[in-house]
């Protein structure tokens, strides 16, 4: 388990009194398929953006609340690593991006069958959002909206 | 922050009627944030699939987490612990 003692005091400090938002009421959409049969997509939070695509900024106040499309045949070796974050080791993200964006774990399980499909294009945010209102009515709208539109079945969610 | 931002995603994406498992790193924030399904997982920070360049260790994780999805006995919020010795058996598995 990820621990609080791997932070810095100041952070453990803030994060002592800080009020984490509650899903209230927590919605729940039962899988309706089998997963072989189910098309997938990727949400990471992990800051990863393709070559040409703007970096996460981190002068946002409260954190920056937007996200990248990541292509279904993206080269994840290509991913870039552009959470600013100094409270987690970024040696083994940047070593595999696929231990924060699994999309060459996921090919092998599309093709031996265990999961139906990859959709065509997958999230990427940057997760470090302290304010995360416009995370909650922008940004999640927006990208629930877009998988959606691509009949996605299943999502699998990587925070890092 | 990273647990509770796609948690807040994966609330959204349930609303909307996509099947979402969140990989949750402390499983305090789990508790307190309530994504619909969670995989409580044992890794630090930065290291949400357990090893880099490790397929089997990634695979047993992802495993792990469609697993999640396919408990009906599971109720909201669900949060699931990913048990090492599951993961070695999914690991050899593969």
């Amino acid at each position: 388990m990820g621990e609080l003692s791997e932070f810095p005091l100041r952070y453990k400090l803030f994060l002592k009194g800080y009020p984490w938002r509650r899903i209230e009421p927590v919605p729940w959409a039962p899988l309706k398929k089998p997963i072989k049969d189910c098309r997938l997509a990727v949400v990471s939070s992990a800051g990863l953006v393709q070559p040409g695509q703007a970096p996460f900024d981190d002068s946002i106040r409260g954190g920056d609340y937007s996200f990248r499309e990541i292509p279904a045949d993206a080269d994840v070796v290509t991913l870039m690593d552009t959470h600013r974050s100094e409270l987690y080791d970024h040696s083994g993200l940047r070593q595999d991006p696929n231990l924060v964006f699994p999309l060459d774990r996921l090919r092998e399980m599309e093709k031996r069958g265990r999961i139906g499909s990859l959709n065509r294009r997958h999230l990427s945010l940057m997760g470090s959002i302290t304010a995360p209102n416009r995370l909650v009515k922008k940004t999640a709208p927006a990208a629930a909206g877009k998988l959606v539109d691509d009949d996605v079945d299943i999502a699998l969610l990587v925070p890092v | 922050m990273c647990n509770q931002a796609v948690g807040l995603v994966a609330a959204e994406l349930e609303r909307r009627g996509i099947s979402t498992v969140a990989i949750q790193l402390l499983r305090k924030v789990a508790e307190k944030v309530r994504p619909p399904r969670a995989l409580a997982v044992p890794f630090r920070h930065g290291f949400p699939l357990d090893k880099p360049d490790n397929p089997g260790r990634q695979h047993a994780v992802i495993e792990a987490a469609l697993n999640v999805l396919e408990d009906r006995r599971l109720q909201p919020p669900a949060i699931v612990d990913y048990e090492p010795e599951k993961k070695k058996g999914s690991g050899d598995a593969i």
